[in-house]
């Protein structure tokens, strides 16, 4: 639970519901003012932190912002541009200008085809939805080899943990390379039972994400990891 | 829909045949979550109605005319199987389906964010298993369902509820006899915390004092109905705290 607010202040609200009255308060996301109430418009919980109401959602779709370290997919290719499935509601677009390669108009498809998959970032997001992605920066680039696994976007940072930290136990347990998108897109790479592994706590990141035995699951994961005995 | 003469659907006693009280409502119950393939689901069990929901998206609306640049669209398709009532219905799409369909997407856009996904597009798909009359009202109470477990932002939540006139009373929650047979069918489609209408249709003829007679039902099931669907998404995910 973060800091600054207590268990009063955190409830399931669904959508409509009235979670107080908007007098002093911040509208964060998940929420609208109507009639000097705050009103919920997602299923989630409701937190207040410093004056801002927000809704955590239980569910929720990749909304890609700008500066968004990705995982993505190749979905179609052109003469001078992929065309990139984000695991949102529209395709990302990756000219051959953001690329890492110098490419020849017409030689796309030489560098990256259909269902490869690539570390980019959000270059831009303009107000129609249209997505620019970059594969130039550090550490950008094609990921050859590994596993693809998914989980919803509001688990991200469950399975991150403060400042990472679950990740990097994750990472030391399974011996395996593990990237996590923004956009719920997780690539993992390491021998087959490190991946099998962390698979599994992918799994229960999908699964018991949003439950308050989800701290307690993990851990008994962990306490099975493969690279458990070399620590 | 003029009532048909001797068919006697109420009671001596004053109930209904099926034993209900005239302001008395079919068991409503309603689960989430239950197809693991879509963005968000439901299913909505109210009598022997059986109304299934998927919601998809919001993803690019395809065909690119269909897009709208400052708001989503949301494309509605309600269905019954084949299988849903006695007689085989043909399958595809139909008049009532297509009408059905358009009603259900209009209630929609009026509770759905629109405006937070240009060139969008939400894909519902409503599919009645078992129909027993009032299926347009489970229907899209459970399309809102879905909605809200796709995540979905909204304003409120929607009900669909039916009143109805049999034998010159006013009826809660018609049955397929009382449908069939009846005098009236007031079908609305309720948002059940700031009490607005959605959609509202009308067949047969009401007095304005049955209309308002009518409606006091509808407003009181919608009610009943929400704490069903409120209870449903906190069932899903009781125990969660983050």
């Amino acid at each position: 639970m973060s800091q600054g607010q207590n268990d009063a202040e955190l409830r399931l609200v669904t959508p409509g519901m009235a979670i107080g009255p908007s007098a002093g308060k911040r509208i964060g996301s998940g929420a609208i003012a109507h009639n000097d109430e705050i009103i919920a418009t997602k299923l989630g919980w409701a937190r207040e932190f410093n004056s801002t109401v927000s809704v955590d959602p239980i569910n929720s779709s990749y909304i890609p912002r700008s500066g968004d370290l990705i995982v993505a997919t190749v979905a179609e290719v052109r003469n001078n541009l992929w065309f990139m499935n984000i695991n949102g509601s529209f395709q990302g677009l990756l000219p051959m200008s953001l690329a890492p390669w110098k490419v020849e108009f017409g030689a796309a498809r030489e560098h990256m085809g259909i269902g490869d998959v690539a570390l980019a970032r959000v270059q831009e997001v303009d107000e129609c939805h249209n997505v620019v992605l970059t594969m130039k920066g550090i550490g950008l680039r094609r990921l050859n080899q590994g596993a693809l696994l998914t989980i919803p976007v509001n688990h991200i940072d469950r399975i991150k943990g403060v400042e990472n930290s679950r990740l990097e136990r994750l990472k030391s347990a399974s011996d395996c390379r593990i990237i996590v998108g923004q956009n719920g897109k997780i690539w993992v790479d390491g021998d087959a039972k490190g991946i099998d592994w962390a698979r599994e706590a992918i799994n229960i990141a999908q699964k018991s994400g949003h439950k308050s035995t989800f701290d307690a699951e993990m851990s008994a994961h962990e306490n099975n990891a493969p690279n458990r005995g070399d620590e | 829909m003029g009532g048909y003469g001797d068919i006697k659907l109420l009671r001596e006693d004053g109930l209904r045949l099926d034993g209900r009280k005239i302001d008395e409502m079919r068991p409503v119950s309603i689960e989430v979550g239950i197809l693991p393939a879509a963005d968000g689901s439901a299913m909505v069990t109210q009598g022997l109605n059986v109304a299934v929901a998927a919601v998809y998206g919001p993803m690019e609306a395809h065909p690119r005319k269909i897009q709208r640049q400052d708001r989503a669209v949301i494309d509605v398709r309600y269905n019954m199987a084949p299988f849903s009532t006695s007689d085989r219905i043909r399958p595809g799409y139909n008049r009532r389906s297509r009408e059905i369909s358009k009603v259900t997407a209009e209630a929609l856009e009026s509770v759905v964010l629109v405006e937070r996904f240009p060139r969008s597009k939400i894909r519902v798909e409503i599919e009645i298993l078992a129909a027993e009359a009032g299926t347009r009202c489970a229907g899209l109470t459970a399309a809102a369902m879905a909605l809200a477990d796709a995540g979905i932002p909204m304003r409120d939540l929607i009900v669909g509820v039916a009143s109805g006139k049999v034998e010159n009373i006013v009826v809660l929650d018609l049955d397929k006899a009382e449908d069939n047979y009846g005098q009236a069918d007031l079908p609305v489609g309720i948002l059940p915390n700031t009490g607005e209408i959605a959609f509202l249709q009308m067949d047969g003829d009401l007095s304005p004092e049955e209309f308002d007679l009518a409606m006091e039902y509808n407003f009181k099931a919608a009610g009943e109905i929400h704490e069903i669907m409120v209870e449903a998404l906190k069932k899903k995910y009781e125990g969660g705290e983050n």
